[in-house]
């Protein structure tokens, strides 16, 4: 768990520095993750020692979204005048954006399917 | 009465509490959840700040205090995010297969996600600033923060925005797909992680973990994908 951990840190830091360094518009986290793919293609089996410290933190990934959850809470005055048009918009918008992806991805593999078949 | 005051003034000066009344309210939001058969609307992230937020106000702690505890929690939404690696990894095989849907529904999602939020905004003649903090709020909080900032738009806003979007489509994601009869859980993740970044890979991981995978995938292109897009957006719609 500990090494996991580590090596989890690791990738992290090693994302942070590169972004920072390099200017990149991406969050270092996310250039960790590509970092520990890259390693996990190098060293297959490390994917076993990782996977239960990995399974474990990834189902309760709701808890690591608390404390900025509380903060909403807590800035709802940033809100106050158009709160519930905002909301409509958050609503209809993440509606649109679910079914254009859900369609495309279904839509895109139907016609590859069709064209192998 | 001075002894309770005093424990008080003492351990509202540690991170202790804010930190185990953190994970307690989860706790209790969680199993409450999964009594329930983990419904889309009893949201863990949403229970637990409905729960938290009371206590707070009661005992008059404003939100620096309550994040010197929480912030050990947040701060490992970083490592997290790297652990997406493992079943991004695991799932290759079909990951592979899937290149051309994965590419075209990233681009669909992300421009839909920003595009629709704008043209929403100007429809209901919102002002310049608050639309530009919408405009990139389905991708993960630091990068949404980064790009409000670089367009004008107010980072405290978008990270209110950010996470609403999140718990939006985490509570939502569920009965869209079933209503559309979407069985396909590499799409349903696929399209909840562009749509509602890391909340809403929270919610595919709780139902398959396919979608989680999935999810996890969109998340991390998106973010990628809408620091590209929003400025280039912006210049054309607003």
């Amino acid at each position: 768990m500990l090494q996991t951990f580590g090596l989890l840190l690791g990738c992290q830091l090693l994302g942070e520095v590169t972004v920072r360094g390099a200017g990149l518009p991406i969050p270092g986290p996310v250039l960790g993750l590509a970092v520990l793919v890259l390693l996990l293609s190098l060293m297959p089996t490390l994917t076993e020692q990782l996977r239960p410290t990995t399974t474990v933190i990834l189902a309760n990934l709701s808890f690591l979204f608390v404390p900025a959850g509380v903060g909403v809470i807590g800035n709802l005055q940033v809100f106050s005048d158009d709160g519930l048009v905002l909301l409509f918009i958050l609503t209809v918008s993440t509606v649109l954006s679910m079914l254009a992806a859900v369609g495309t991805f279904i839509g895109v593999r139907y016609v590859i399917a069709g064209r192998t078949t | 009465m001075t002894d309770v005051a005093e424990l008080w003034s003492y351990l509202s000066t540690t991170p202790l509490i804010w930190l185990t009344t953190t994970t307690l309210a989860y706790l209790v939001a969680d199993g409450v959840a999964r009594r329930l058969g983990q419904p889309p609307w009893a949201n863990p992230v949403l229970l637990s700040v409905l729960l938290i937020a009371p206590v707070l106000w009661l005992s008059n702690t404003d939100y620096p205090t309550y994040f010197e505890g929480a912030q050990f929690i947040h701060f490992l939404l970083g490592p997290a995010t790297v652990a997406l690696a493992v079943p991004l990894w695991e799932n290759r095989e079909t990951i592979r297969t899937s290149v051309a849907p994965i590419v075209l529904a990233l681009l669909a999602g992300s421009f839909v996600a920003a595009g629709s939020a704008i043209l929403l905004a100007h429809a209901f003649s919102l002002p310049v600033e608050v639309l530009l903090s919408l405009a990139p709020k389905s991708t993960t909080a630091p990068v949404a923060l980064g790009i409000s900032e670089a367009v004008g738009g107010l980072p405290a806003l978008t990270a209110v925005l950010v996470i609403l979007t999140g718990i939006i489509g985490a509570v939502t994601v569920t009965p869209l797909m079933n209503l559309l009869r979407i069985t396909d859980w590499r799409a349903r993740g696929f399209a909840v992680g562009v749509a509602a970044h890391g909340i809403g890979t929270a919610r595919a991981f709780q139902v398959n973990p396919v979608a989680g995978a999935y999810a996890g995938i969109a998340m991390a292109l998106n973010a990628l994908l809408t620091s590209l897009i929003v400025p280039v957006l912006v210049r054309w719609l607003v």
